[in-house]
């Protein structure tokens, strides 16, 4: 067993363990053992961080066994230096799920921990796989526990949102499975990611690869105007849902275009990158304004995700190493920022119960200590220097300027929406006069609470001041995938 | 005589009239169950043991063949009616079905399907098919005081008989044109080109028809909602399972033994079964309140992707892909019904005195009367609708390599058609598993107790569901290894 098989079968491991445990009367051992499993998951990841060589492209701690002869398919794992912060940020995201669900979910407790641990060995998996068909696998896999999570700890109409979100994710990746077995097809029989990436392909079907990819990386990403699926789930499903579908399940799709998109069909991608940039233009301006005038916050924050991954799209399409760079940084930053918005929201919504942002006003008064921490979190997202949004966010606008200049104007533009949108709800929140008695009546966060938050805090903190450690870690992969994509694959 | 080939069926047959005359005499039928599971056990590890041998032998003139595409399939039938037997147990006993009969009519029918797949002449095809079918007419009617299921049985009889009457016509017309019943002189009087080809299509269409309407694919698949409904549920999983192995196992006997010259004729009118099938199946599933009907139609778009998987055998004159498409819908086959078992036994389970529980909304709340089962259930699910890592997922791959492997055009629309067909198909699986996890338990609705042995069976059902599809390699090879072997001889 290499470190990654055991990233991510030790959380699927715990998380059937959890399952297996039965009744709530168990809950407070199943709250502990989740803990334990989720922490012990973050533990084994971090040595990918330190023993990772920066200085090499080639995928690092491979593990390859037979898996299916008949059709040649390899339990093939590794990770390079795209990939690699995905893996203990996953397991961190779900420490912090777990800690976050500890007196706020109270029925099935089990299923709620163990669906959780076994969604966050899946998505590690799908970071790792460097098999087509087990990325596939562990991809749609995914799609089980966040249907559970959503439809029986989520809102009033969770139910609707759960089938759209499972309905409108299968349809992308089902386009992709036929891509997936044409390759395999064309390939002579190999379903290895890595042999793809080399095998000369005629610009009309590169074109329709790219399609099919698009199908379903830009459905989970999501991009405008796939992406109506997101409110709904984000609205609907309870506040660990929230967390992972925005920390890490958006970044899913992201990952899938640099590892499938740009390097199996670069022709096509260069052919049709005006396609990517014009829409996440769109994702960045229209979305941005469609943000600004919610009415719910977790809506809001929705909307925000979505901008803020138009942003991602489009630093991966201008393909220079600032962009694409620039890209990853913002999935890593997102990840941390998108899940602590949500967790503020779950904060205020176990209290009032409501994520109207008319039903608040003045929270300020009664809970400073959360005020600071999501007033942090708030100018985090709109991207203030120091924080880890700035540094993405930073790194696309100077790469896109040297693209062209309009392109670069237009993408800044999300620094004015982003700000906008995100201070407005702050100022109608949590500042002003107290709004209501129920908002009088507010206790301040505990040191459960607290716990999350800061620990989320420390994160955004450190990737804006010290982004070193993860840009170095890219670098050479993201250079190598950029020599890649430049060089024509035609025959 | 080379009595060695048969020797199974002996045991069977023999076994199957005394256990109709022991049943007699004893005072309770757990001796009669036993002996029978013992029967189909060792009928069912013979049939191991001659596959893992791997020869293939002819016997009684010719008129049969021991094959490992017969043997697997008989594996899969046998354990496909233990298991249905001991599903049944906790069933059959409120509702007047604890029968000898029951446990007999089974036997008939595991023989049945053993003699079809081992076929090596037409005529025995058909007595095979005759005998299967009759016994399991008898069995849907085997509840004589529900009008339900009387019902079902008339239809199913009717219906039933027709197709067998297409097929024989469609089987003398062969005759008519080949001068032969054995399979293999078929398949070379074909290959000599001097058979007249109108007539030989002219049966073709009528064999086709039959194998359609024993196979439950559209367009002849009126009988399959309303005797998969109207059957005591023990019966619609009897119907479920090893009857459907059998229908491939005699498609491939007549169609790919024995006309593989003909296939660029047969596959088109499979196609159109296909589509049909995947059509009806998935759209009118979506409108169904009724969990055996849903599961009945189901059962018909499940059966399109099967057909899909023969139409993708012999690409332009060429026979070499044919090993790939025939293992995966074989391996379709097996894992379908594998599904389907599991299935039909949470039915069974939550079935009580007096309550059928086979509306959808019988299973709200699932969740939280019986965790296990409803976990089990939505492995059911999940794997019918073919989302990983379920075995149901790699069914569908092998379907769709095979498919997209024949490199054209059309094939490549079909194989998009199928997943598209196959995402609203998830529409209405997940339904189900949302009534078990995000509705609420009806007020009378009891929690599961009891039937500890039937919930541990279904559990490695459910683990089968799951372990196969993390290791699916083992059982695809034995598939092709088995349809491999066959086609050789």
């Amino acid at each position: 067993m290499g470190l990654l098989s055991v990233a991510i079968w030790l959380p699927i491991l715990v998380g059937c363990v959890l399952l297996a445990l039965g009744r709530d009367e168990h809950a407070g051992i199943v709250r502990w053992i989740a803990l334990a499993g989720a922490v012990a998951s973050l533990l084994v990841t971090l040595p990918l961080i330190t023993q990772f060589d920066v200085t090499s492209a080639a995928m690092q701690f491979q593990e390859k066994l037979p898996w299916i002869d008949r059709f040649k398919v390899f339990y093939h794992l590794g990770v390079d230096g795209i990939a690699v912060w995905f893996v203990p940020l996953t397991a961190f995201i779900t420490v912090v799920v777990v800690i976050s669900a500890w007196q706020v979910i109270t029925e099935r407790v089990n299923q709620y921990m163990g669906a959780f641990l076994i969604l966050s060995g899946l998505m590690v998996g799908v970071f790792c796989a460097l098999d087509g068909l087990l990325f596939y696998v562990f991809f749609e896999a995914t799609l089980i526990p966040m249907y559970i999570i959503i439809g029986v700890w989520g809102g009033p109409l969770r139910v609707y949102a759960a089938f759209k979100f499972f309905l409108y994710t299968l349809l992308g990746s089902l386009l992709m499975l036929i891509a997936l077995l044409y390759l395999y097809f064309k390939s002579g029989g190999s379903f290895a990611i890595l042999d793809w990436h080399k095998l000369p392909l005629p610009l009309s079907t590169q074109s329709l690869l790219f399609f099919a990819f698009f199908a379903a990386f830009s459905v989970k990403v999501p991009m405008w105007p796939v992406h109506t699926w997101l409110p709904d789930a984000h609205v609907e499903a309870p506040t660990g849902g929230s967390v992972v579908l925005a920390a890490i399940m958006l970044k899913l799709g992201a990952y899938g275009f640099l590892r499938f998109s740009l390097p199996i069909a670069p022709d096509a991608s260069r052919e049709w990158a005006w396609f990517i940039i014009a829409l996440s233009l769109i994702a960045v301006v229209y979305i941005g304004l469609v943000a600004l005038v919610q009415q719910d916050m977790k809506k809001l924050v929705a909307y925000s995700s979505i901008a803020h991954m138009g942003f991602v799209t489009l630093g991966f399409f201008i393909f220079s190493e600032l962009g694409v760079s620039g890209g990853i940084a913002q999935m890593i930053s997102h990840g941390f920022i998108s899940g602590a918005m949500f967790l503020c929201i779950g904060v205020l919504y176990d209290r009032m119960h409501s994520r109207q942002i008319a039903d608040y006003g003045g929270v300020v008064n009664t809970m400073p200590k959360f005020t600071a921490l999501a007033l942090f979190f708030a100018m985090a997202n709109c991207g203030l220097p120091g924080t880890s949004g700035f540094v993405g966010e930073w790194m696309v606008i100077l790469g896109a300027v040297k693209a062209s200049f309009w392109l670069a104007a237009l993408a800044a533009t999300t620094l004015v929406f982003g700000a906008a949108y995100t201070l407005w709800m702050i100022k109608r929140v949590y500042f002003g006069e107290v709004a209501n008695e129920h908002v009088k009546a507010l206790a301040d966060l505990n040191a459960r609470e607290t716990l999350m938050l800061s620990l989320l805090a420390a994160a955004v903190l450190w990737m804006g001041v010290y982004p070193k450690p993860f840009t170095d870690v890219m670098h050479v992969s993201v250079t190598q995938l950029l020599q890649h994509v430049a060089q024509s694959k035609l025959n | 005589m080379n009595w060695q080939v048969i020797y199974p069926e002996i045991v069977l047959l023999v076994m199957a009239c005394v256990i109709a005359i022991v049943d007699l005499f004893v005072s309770t039928r757990r001796i009669t169950f036993w002996l029978t599971q013992a029967t189909l056990a060792s009928v069912g590890l013979l049939h191991l043991a001659a596959l893992n041998a791997g020869q293939s032998l002819y016997g009684m003139q010719g008129m049969v063949v021991a094959d490992p595409l017969g043997h697997l399939l008989v594996f899969f039938a046998a354990l496909a009616v233990m298991v249905t037997l001991a599903y049944a147990q906790p069933y059959i006993a409120p509702r007047e079905l604890q029968k000898g009969e029951l446990y007999t009519l089974s036997l008939f029918v595991l023989l049945g399907v053993a003699v079809m797949v081992s076929a090596n002449n037409f005529l025995v095809v058909y007595l095979g098919l005759e005998l299967m079918s009759l016994s399991l007419y008898a069995l849907t009617a085997l509840r004589r005081d529900s009008a339900m299921a009387t019902e079902a049985a008339m239809k199913y009889f009717v219906l039933g008989a027709l197709a067998s009457g297409f097929l024989l016509y469609g089987l003398s017309m062969m005759y008519g044109a080949t001068g032969s019943l054995e399979i293999p002189k078929v398949f070379d009087e074909i290959g000599t080109g001097q058979a007249n080809k109108q007539v030989l299509v002219f049966g073709l269409v009528f064999i086709v028809a039959g194998l359609g309407f024993k196979f439950g694919a559209a367009p002849f698949h009126m009988w399959v909602p309303d005797v998969y409904h109207g059957a005591p549920t023990a019966v619609t999983l009897l119907i479920a399972g090893a009857p459907k192995l059998a229908a491939f196992g005699i498609a491939i006997r007549l169609l790919v033994e024995g006309m593989l010259g003909l296939a660029a004729d047969w596959q088109q009118m499979l196609m159109v079964l296909a589509l049909a099938s995947l059509f009806i199946g998935n759209l009118a599933a979506i409108a169904q309140t009724n969990l055996k009907r849903l599961l009945a139609y189901s059962a018909i778009a499940q059966v399109g992707f099967v057909v899909l998987g023969m139409t993708a055998g012999v690409i332009s004159g060429s026979t070499s892909a044919g090993g790939i498409a025939y293992s995966s819908a074989l391996f379709y086959m097996v894992t379908y019904v594998l599904t389907t078992l599991g299935s039909f036994g949470v039915i069974m389970l939550l079935a009580r005195q007096g309550f059928e529980s086979e509306e959808i909304s019988d299973l709200a709340g699932l969740n939280q009367r019986s965790p296990w089962m409803a976990a089990v259930m939505a492995l059911f699910m999940f794997s019918l609708a073919g989302i990983p890592p379920a075995i149901g997922f790699y069914a569908k791959l092998s379907i769709l390599q095979a498919v997209v492997a024949t490199n054209l055009a059309g094939y490549l629309w079909m194989a998009v058609i199928a997943v598209l067909l196959s995402l609203i198909g998830a529409f209405y699986y997940l339904r189900v598993v949302k009534v078990m996890y995000f509705d609420e338990p009806a007020a009378d609705a009891r929690r599961i107790y009891g039937e500890r042995g039937v919930q541990a069976l279904l559990a490695v059902n459910g683990a089968a569901v799951v372990l196969l599809g993390l290791l699916p390699g083992g059982l695809m090879e034995m598939c092709k290894s088995a349809i491999v072997r066959a086609l050789a001889t």
